[in-house]
Formats: structure tokens, C-alpha cells, sequence
């Protein structure tokens, strides 16, 4: 286990990133994308909404997606406890405090607005959407880099 | 239930232990964002300032190794496991991609996290991203409830 105590090489991990795209098209079935789960969140949390996008969504058709998330927390608490010397400082320190909380649900309002708006986030257009070489998914993947870059150089007072 | 039994489903009724088998791809993409560090925030940062390459190597590389993946699985007509037609399923072009993708590119720099590493610094127990996520729900609520106003 001592090899996989550090931090992955970008490379590799970056490939097996990449290998998630066929081996869930050809082992589950089912296309790489992580967004949609928070759809599926929300019509189990509120499945009686007006807005039609919740109301008319059967998410026990996608009930795949849930478990995937579900594995995504637990494969990154096992990485945590059985192979990690020193715990990454994932979050600032500030991300604690009420304000920081704070700064977060507001980003994270963004992040699910956003991701719902555009069809897909990272994985459903970067990585599944290009390696099918979408079109929208290329658009998508500027969109969100001039986004970041917008607010990390132009809306400082809300990064961290 | 009549008219949400005709919905489109994401692709044909799975088989128990596919379940299983997307719980085992979760558990291994949670422990790579872990252990590649994509889910620290310092990481996302140096990436949007151009201080590092860690990030664009990580992205370029799943691109890398995604295209002749999918170039194979079209040029051969490769099925599933199970004998289906793989559900290729790319989300189609409409103006939400460039409005929404500007809108969550800076979601994305406020909590370092695009969706994927949120449930994944949840298990690393970065509590403070429980509310990145209560935060996305909430906006996904907030788009189901525009959407009909929203150009497409």
C-alpha cells in the first residue's frame, strides 16, 4: 500500500478518469455524468414541486446514478483512511466559518443552476461529451473555464 | 404514473449486479479525485490562475484516453455487457449551455468543486461541502422553477 500513499500522479489518475467513460458505457450501461443526481436529489426531497422538470421526473429510473454518487463519497472516505499518510487540506480553513458556509451554498447555487442549465458539469460535458466529441460539450468546457476565470481574476471578493 | 412510465429512461432496465458495479465505479472515481487531489481547492485555484499544469494534465489525460475509447466502442458496434446498444446520449446544444456553463464555471472557482469532487470532499470529511451540495440542489430547484422563462 505504501505506493498509493501520496498524492497520484496527474497522468495516470487522469487516465483512469478516462476509463470511467467506457467502462460505464459497456459494464453498466449507463453514460458518465455526475449533475444529474442533483436532479434526482431534489425529486426524492420534493417530488410534489410545481416546476414540471421535478414533477414529471421519474428518478427511480436513475436510481444507477444515485448509488454511483453514493460510491463517489465512500471510495473518497476509504481513500482517506486506508491510504493516505497525511490528509489533504481539502478546504480552506475559512470554509468553516459561518461566512465561509455561507460562500459556499451560494456557490454551490451556481454550481447546480449551472450545471442543470447547461446539460452536463465536468464529467458529463468535459469528459464524457468531448471524448464523443460533442459539439456542445466543447462550447460547454469554455464556458465553464471563462466562468472560473471570470471569478478567479474578476470576482476576487468571492474566492477564498 | 401512466404518462412518467413513457419518460425516456437512460437506457434499458439494468441487471442487479450492475447496481453493484456502479457502486465499484463510484467508490474508484471517489478515491482518484481523492488521492489526484482534484478535490482540494488549492488545486483548482492554481489551475484558473495558470500556476500549475496538475489539473489540465488530469483533464487532458481522461480526454486522451475517453476519444479513442469512444472512437473504438463506434467503430465496432461494441454492445454493453449485457448485449444492448451502448446509450450514447450526449446532451444537445441550446443557449443554457453557454449561459449555464458561464454560471457554473464561477460556482466552480467559488467552492472548488464542479459536482462530482462535492460528493467526494463530503467523504473525505470536508464537512463545510455539505453545503456546496445543499447550495446545488437548491440552485437545481431554482432552474426546474425558471426553465419554462429560460432561453434554450
Amino acid at each position: 500500500m505504501d505506493a498509493l500513499q501520496g498524492s497520484w500522479s496527474p497522468w495516470i489518475s487522469g487516465l483512469l478518469i478516462g476509463l470511467m467513460v467506457p467502462g460505464l458505457y459497456l459494464i453498466v450501461g449507463r453514460r458518465f455524468g455526475i449533475s444529474s443526481s442533483l436532479r434526482h436529489i431534489g425529486a426524492i426531497c420534493a417530488p410534489n414541486v410545481k416546476a414540471e422538470y421535478i414533477r414529471m421526473h421519474n428518478w427511480r429510473n436513475h436510481t444507477w446514478s444515485l448509488i454511483f454518487v453514493g460510491g463517489v463519497v465512500i471510495g473518497s472516505l476509504v481513500a482517506t483512511q486506508l491510504f493516505t499518510a497525511d490528509p489533504l487540506p481539502v478546504l480552506p480553513d475559512e470554509a468553516s466559518s459561518i461566512g465561509g458556509v455561507l460562500r459556499l451554498a451560494f456557490g454551490g447555487l451556481l454550481v447546480g443552476f449551472g450545471t442543470r442549465y447547461a446539460g452536463g458539469c465536468t464529467s458529463g460535458h468535459t469528459i464524457s461529451g468531448i471524448s464523443n466529441l460533442n459539439p456542445a460539450s466543447m462550447v460547454a468546457t469554455a464556458a465553464f473555464f471563462a466562468g472560473g476565470l471570470i471569478a478567479t481574476w474578476g470576482l476576487t471578493f468571492l474566492i477564498f | 404514473m401512466e404518462i412518467l412510465e413513457k419518460l425516456p429512461t437512460p437506457g434499458p432496465k439494468l441487471r442487479p449486479w450492475q447496481y453493484g458495479a456502479a457502486f465499484t465505479f463510484g467508490v474508484f472515481f471517489g478515491a482518484v479525485l481523492y488521492k489526484s487531489e482534484v478535490i482540494r481547492w488549492e488545486r483548482i485555484h492554481a489551475m484558473f490562475r495558470f500556476e500549475e499544469l496538475h489539473m489540465y494534465i488530469i483533464i487532458g489525460m481522461a480526454i486522451a484516453v475517453g476519444i479513442p475509447s469512444m472512437w473504438l466502442i463506434k467503430r465496432f458496434e461494441a454492445r454493453t455487457v449485457t448485449g444492448d446498444e451502448v446509450p450514447i446520449k450526449d446532451p444537445p446544444f441550446q443557449r443554457g449551455v453557454i449561459y449555464g456553463g458561464l454560471i457554473f464555471g464561477i460556482g466552480w472557482a467559488i467552492t472548488a468543486a464542479c459536482p462530482g469532487p462535492i460528493y467526494a470532499q463530503i467523504g473525505s470529511g470536508a464537512f463545510p461541502a455539505v453545503a456546496t451540495l445543499v447550495g446545488a440542489v437548491g440552485g437545481m430547484f431554482i432552474y426546474a422553477a425558471l426553465r419554462p422563462r429560460l432561453p434554450h
